[in-house]
């Protein structure tokens, strides 16, 4: 054996270290990246508009809640760009865990067949969503330049941390789940539903305060909702992106608090406790994956 | 040096009556559906070394593809552990992992990373690729308008074009026309030549003959042998006709009920007959059983052997043998004379069929009965051919 060549050593084992797979999934980053590429093209190749139809929906999003809430009188100045900074982050997540957790489920015809690490295909899903992310991202930043919004540069580099530790929260959620929906398929139902509420606790088309106040007026805890993992990562880019923590709502002379007036460290020990979170999350949900693995060729 | 070391693997299959839902799992004591297990590969080692041929022969069910797909890694074994030097390629389907909606062009590029090649890599092979696949301008055209030639013929150059340290194959050897099958076959004996490893999962006995250097053979999970090629096929067969007369008991009932009843059919070396096999070019006795409770009249007795394949290797009757059968009553047995059987080895299921003067099937028996026949010679084929050969000097 001493005079082997330096040809790599595959080993198929029932389970594997978490250290392997992240191993096993760089070595076929490449893979990642076509699989990405794949998901992009066959879901906009027959579509007139292409991609445009990613920043379709957010921009539909907006128009109707912008609507709503000037209706019910409690829109606010720059109600739109307020509500991107969160809905596009949320929209992301969203999209990685529904599309990632059929990731597994519809590429049956890969899994009882090819050899690959399975990781990538929940992965190249959150992927795909985060290139929709980068991208509606990229046209906000062109509308706020152009109408020469006032972002707030103390805060707003939070936002890179923030959308980093969701994405490795969206990556440990899409792991998780796409093993779960191979043995209970109604997994994608149940998430349908969790995502809605999860939406409506989180404040995207409302303001943390709002539900800060009524938390403190039942006498609970008034940070309970950071408990939220969403929460601690949305206010950040609020912050920092709409850069105001009270503003004139309606026909109410007193300002309205919308956000904590802290320091960036408030803000940064936030992120910095999901990031804690995703990273856990990220390692259990490998875990798992691992344990589930073994049988799904068959179970499919 | 070893090329594939595999330590005690095990497959266990969970065999669950229904398919469970979130509900089920929450709800339910047993945790969703009542399961049996079933090992569809009992605890084997295997070691392979680098430059070998492996076949592997084994029936339905035998867990012979399951082995290949652990080697593979497409399927995690229960207990043990399986090692594999170097780039592996599996053909255990062809054209697995195309996405219909992309071009042939983009697909090679995504089967090459699930192969967990480069895209340069891949992009200094691509017109060897295309041209082994013989697709030429349809490279570009989207995947779900190929033909299942065309289909088949880009995963198979995908997949040999890569240079694999080791291929594993699973009976794809055998799809595509001739010549394209000719060009596989030529491709698989230059990775041979090229001392590269081969492990494939057969029931074509004459394929292991033909390529391989060792042959294994599995039954119901188990390995029964793991020795040169002529010596595992003669060790399948063994276990085949043993698994054919559990069958043939099974389904005794296609026999048609009219009160007439083929009742036994048996081959034997007519000078011999405690030989379990037959010998290619020599004799072989078959001998037909038939009951009736009724007397028939200008009764005909027709039989047809296939080869596995399913081909007819030859059929005849009793009146194209110049022979017509007298009025049967009773217990009747015919008994069939062929002084030299033309065939190479193999296993050749006969098919009986006893018509009334009418034409009217009176009984049938099918797939009940096989003859195998053994060969130790070394030509290739169907028939048995014994060319002599002359050298004369010209000049």
């Amino acid at each position: 054996m001493s005079t082997a060549p330096p040809l790599e050593l595959n080993l198929v084992a029932p389970q594997r270290s978490v250290r392997r797979h992240i191993a096993d999934i760089w070595k076929y980053r490449q893979l990642l990246v076509q699989l990405i590429r794949k998901e992009l093209h066959v879901r906009y190749q027959k579509s007139v508009l292409g991609l445009a139809w990613s920043l379709a929906n957010p921009l539909f999003l907006l128009g109707i809640y912008t609507v709503v809430f000037t209706v019910l009188n409690s829109a606010f100045e720059s109600f739109a760009i307020w509500l991107l900074c969160g809905l596009l982050l949320w929209n992301f997540f969203a999209t990685a865990l529904s599309t990632g957790t059929q990731a597994i489920t519809g590429n049956a015809y890969l899994v009882g067949k090819v050899n690959f690490p399975r990781e990538v295909l929940p992965l190249a899903s959150v992927g795909a969503a985060f290139v929709h992310f980068l991208l509606s991202s990229g046209l906000m930043v062109v509308v706020l330049a152009v109408i020469r919004f006032h972002v707030d540069w103390a805060f707003v580099w939070l936002v890179i941390p923030a959308v980093i530790t969701c994405l490795i929260m969206a990556c440990g959620f899409a792991i998780l789940l796409s093993a779960v929906n191979v043995y209970a398929r109604d997994t994608t139902h149940l998430l349908e539903m969790a995502i809605l509420a999860w939406f409506w606790l989180t404040p995207i088309v409302y303001q943390f305060n709002l539900m800060t106040t009524k938390l403190e007026a039942r006498g609970w805890y008034g940070y309970l909702h950071l408990f939220n993992p969403m929460t601690g990562l949305i206010i950040a880019i609020q912050r920092g992106v709409y850069g105001q923590t009270s503003v004139i709502m309606g026909n109410n002379p007193e300002p309205s608090i919308l956000l904590p007036d802290l320091s960036q460290l408030w803000y940064l020990r936030n992120i910095a406790v999901v990031f804690a979170f995703s990273v856990v999350l990220l390692v259990v949900a490998i875990r798992i994956f691992d344990r589930a693995e073994a049988n799904f060729a068959e179970v499919m | 040096m070893t090329s594939i070391v595999a330590e005690g693997i095990s497959k266990k299959f969970r065999l669950s009556q229904t398919r469970s839902s979130v509900k089920d799992r929450l709800f339910r004591r047993d945790g969703g559906g009542s399961h049996q297990d079933f090992w569809a590969l009992h605890p084997l080692d295997l070691t392979i070394n680098e430059g070998e041929t492996v076949g592997i022969l084994g029936h339905n069910g035998s867990g012979k593809s399951t082995t290949l797909k652990c080697i593979a890694g497409i399927l995690k074994p229960t207990t043990g552990t399986v090692r594999v030097r170097g780039r592996v390629a599996s053909l255990l389907e062809l054209g697995a992992g195309f996405h219909p909606d992309l071009t042939g062009r983009e697909n090679v590029f995504i089967n090459a990373a699930f192969l967990g090649i480069s895209k340069k890599e891949i992009a200094s092979r691509f017109d060897d690729i295309v041209a082994f696949a013989e697709l030429d301008s349809f490279i570009d055209q989207q995947v779900k308008y190929y033909s299942s030639g065309m289909f088949v013929r880009l995963g198979f150059a995908v997949a040999i074009n890569v240079e694999p340290d080791v291929l594993l194959v699973d009976e794809v050897l055998s799809v595509g026309d001739e010549a394209f099958q000719q060009k596989c076959m030529d491709r698989v004996e230059q990775i041979q030549r090229e001392g590269r490893t081969i492990l494939f999962v057969t029931h074509a006995a004459d394929m292991v003959r033909r390529i391989c250097n060792r042959g294994v053979v599995l039954d119901h999970g188990h390995l029964v042998a793991d020795t040169h090629p002529a010596e595992a096929i003669r060790v399948f067969r063994e276990h085949l006709h043993g698994s054919m007369e559990d069958a043939a008991t099974a389904d005794s009932a296609v026999n048609v009920d009219s009160g007439i009843h083929i009742s036994a059919v048996g081959f034997e070396h007519p000078a011999n007959p405690e030989e379990a096999h037959l010998v290619s070019g020599g004799p072989l006795r078959m001998t037909v059983e038939i009951d009736c409770n009724e007397p028939i009249e200008h009764a005909v007795l027709s039989f047809q052997a296939r080869n596995q394949r399913g081909d007819t290797v030859f059929a005849a009757d009793s009146d194209h043998i110049g022979q017509p059968l007298p009025r049967l009553v009773g217990r009747t047995r015919l008994t069939f004379d062929f002084d030299r059987i033309p065939l190479l080895d193999g296993t050749y299921p006969v098919s009986m069929q006893l018509r009334g003067g009418s034409g009217a099937t009176l009984a049938l028996r099918e797939n009940q009965d096989a003859f195998e026949v053994l060969y130790r010679g070394r030509t290739e084929g169907m028939v048995l051919v014994e060319p002599r050969l002359t050298v004369d000097r010209i000049n």
